[in-house]
């Protein structure tokens, strides 16, 4: 090592022997892989297809055992419109858990923005359609309070959702002094607050305008992760944050706006969710988180951020309506539904872990 | 070397509490050079290249990009002056393709009503800037740019990092320690594409622990010592050994001439 001038420039000694190796370091062409490993890929690059996969499944195995009585155009879009407010509050779960958090409050935002909706209308007089766009502003401020803590205080999602689930329902319940707003005057003085309960018919399906909504919602919001970088920042964040804001991603803005649209889509749903009921009840959608991180888990989409496709998420909805409805169909005690559901979610993430092993 | 500097730094300080990480530290990189920087384990080299590449702003002192001072409050604004970083954990996102991380944070977006109203990304495109940017650097045997970065080896991951700085940055390349987690065949490879860079013309920033890989790379040693430049060597002047004896303080350092070289 005394005189490293003279071999400065040249590969070190122990390295001379690698004029005979391989110099193909960076070849990108994998060896021949088995049967497995070619699912397991086409599984990495497509997380949708799962779940995809499992739909259909459950379908054709309901299908069989059940025939034209489950099978018909009715009961599919019966299916439809049971799921359409998990697809649109599963939505809104997708975005946050694509950036690696957690949002337990969302089904509290959609409770307290429907909430707002009615009251505002009937208890200030506000027209329906203002109502409305304040119920919007309400769910926004949620989601923004949920954003700026997790994004500028950086607390965790999980503990800062879990006290915003808390706020939000009790002041739901303070504000609207557990009151409901019957549907038949909804129906008389403020009929736009139903707007997603009208339907049309195409044959034997019926077609509410709230599944026609958490379709269009899904489909925009898969261009949008997709193809524009607002989606594949998202994905960023929950891949390796760290890496994302050095590789020039704004991590704070971009959470909170993640935690906003959330919030947002929640009030959406709570606007879905008064035309499925009919009326305004604080008491509604208790069960709309669970039900957006089952969609989301069974969907394949990793609660631990930056994989799997909101598709898989609707996906996921749908398989829980279909086991609903066939089960029902079937006439079992409705906890065997609960326990297939538990199975089918303990099974999505145990594929999704074996499908992360593709790395390497 | 006659010509100015590109990137110049003067009395550079920086303290964390009661650690004074930088102490009145310079620095000098000339156009179209290899500059090494080594030092000891807490002699300052992160907070410096860190200050020069925006991850921390300097408590005190200037850093002048091509005569004229700068002020970097974040890495994404020494990127946007032509300052591109290779990080030690190569800051790419696992799950994103090869063409989506060379692209992250300043992606393409479709000409027309497509990119400004719908803001649609440009996939055609950066994936064939990609391919270019890899080809270039002999990097392309990729049938898949679309693949997954973590689908890659460490080398290939070395190699989509280097190719990115390579082909954003416009002035400095900084890359901190890049052969750090490397196996010997992929170290070789990514030496030659840091000579590759350089063959290019844009000048660089190697931190590296790694003697031997210095000395074979560098134009010049920067060797950092307790918060400050101690001097500059030139590699073909001095040994591995004397190196090893300035930056640990074993031997005092040859007089300020060797920083005009």
């Amino acid at each position: 090592m005394t005189d490293a001038s003279a071999d400065a420039r040249r590969p070190q000694e122990f390295e001379k022997v690698l004029t005979g190796a391989d110099t193909a370091v960076a070849d990108f062409d994998t060896h021949t892989r088995s049967t497995l490993e070619k699912i397991q890929h086409f599984l990495h690059s497509n997380p949708a297809a799962v779940p995809l996969i499992v739909l259909v499944a459950s379908v054709l195995v309901f299908g069989l055992i059940i025939g034209g009585k489950f099978f018909s155009a009715f009961s599919m879009t019966l299916i439809l419109q049971q799921v359409a407010i998990t697809g649109v509050i599963g939505a809104a779960q997708t975005l946050v858990i694509l950036t690696a958090g957690i949002d337990l409050s969302v089904g509290a935002i959609m409770v307290l923005s429907s909430v707002v909706m009615g009251q505002f209308a009937f208890r200030y007089g506000l027209p329906p359609s203002i109502a409305i766009l304040c119920g919007f502003a309400v769910g926004a401020l949620c989601g923004w309070i949920n954003g700026a803590l997790v994004a500028y205080m950086k607390l965790p999602p999980f503990i800062v959702t879990l006290g915003m689930w808390q706020i939000v329902l009790a002041s739901n319940f303070l504000y609207s002094a557990n009151e409901t707003i019957r549907a038949q005057d909804i129906e008389t003085q403020a009929p736009i607050l139903q707007f997603f309960g009208n339907n049309f018919r195409m044959g034997n399906a019926v077609f509410t305008y709230g599944v026609v909504a958490m379709v269009l919602l899904v489909a925009i919001l898969w261009y949008v992760l997709n193809h524009t970088a607002w989606g594949r920042h998202v994905y960023a964040i929950g891949d390796d944050p760290d890496a994302a804001e050095l590789s020039g991603v704004r991590v704070t803005r971009m959470l909170l706006s993640v935690y906003v649209l959330s919030g947002l889509i929640c009030a959406l749903g709570g606007w879905l969710l008064i035309g499925r009921i009919g009326s305004v009840s604080p008491t509604a959608g208790q069960f709309a988180n669970i039900e957006s991180i089952t969609a989301v888990v069974i969907g394949g989409i990793s609660l631990f951020g930056g994989r799997g496709s909101i598709l898989g998420m609707l996906f996921g909805a749908l398989i829980v309506g279909v086991f609903s409805l066939g089960l029902r169909l079937i006439g079992t005690d409705p906890q065997w539904t609960y326990l297939l559901i538990g199975v089918l979610i303990i099974s999505a993430v145990a594929i999704d872990q074996w499908i992360r092993k593709v790395a390497g | 070397m006659t010509t100015e500097p590109i990137l110049t730094a003067r009395g550079l300080v920086k303290r964390y509490g009661r650690v004074t990480a930088l102490n009145s530290a310079d620095f000098d990189l000339y156009p179209g050079e290899i500059l090494a920087v080594i030092g000891d384990n807490g002699a300052g080299k992160s907070s410096l290249i860190k200050a020069i590449s925006g991850a921390v702003t300097p408590d005190d002192g200037e850093i002048l990009l091509e005569g004229k001072p700068v002020q970097f409050k974040s890495p994404m604004e020494a990127r946007a002056a032509g300052i591109e970083t290779v990080y030690q954990n190569l800051a790419l996102s696992p799950a994103l393709s090869i063409a989506d991380n060379m692209f992250l944070g300043r992606e393409i977006r479709k000409p027309g009503i497509l990119g400004s109203w719908f803001r649609m990304l440009d996939r055609a495109a950066m994936e064939k800037r990609a391919r270019e940017k890899l080809t270039e650097l002999g990097l392309m045997t990729i049938q898949n740019i679309g693949q997954a970065v973590e689908t890659l080896s460490g080398g290939q991951r070395q190699g989509v990092a280097v190719a990115r700085a390579a082909a954003f940055g416009s002035r400095v390349v900084i890359m901190d320690e890049p052969t750090a987690a490397l196996g010997v065949k992929e170290s070789r490879r990514v030496l030659e594409l840091i000579l590759d860079v350089k063959r290019r013309g844009l000048p660089i920033v190697l931190i590296s622990h790694n003697m031997p890989h210095v000395f074979e790379v560098a134009d010049r040693i920067h060797i950092h010592r307790l918060g400050r430049r101690l001097t500059v060597i030139n590699p073909k002047e001095y040994s591995m050994s004397d190196a090893v004896a300035f930056m640990t303080g074993a031997k005092a350092p040859p007089e300020a001439a060797a920083i005009a070289a």
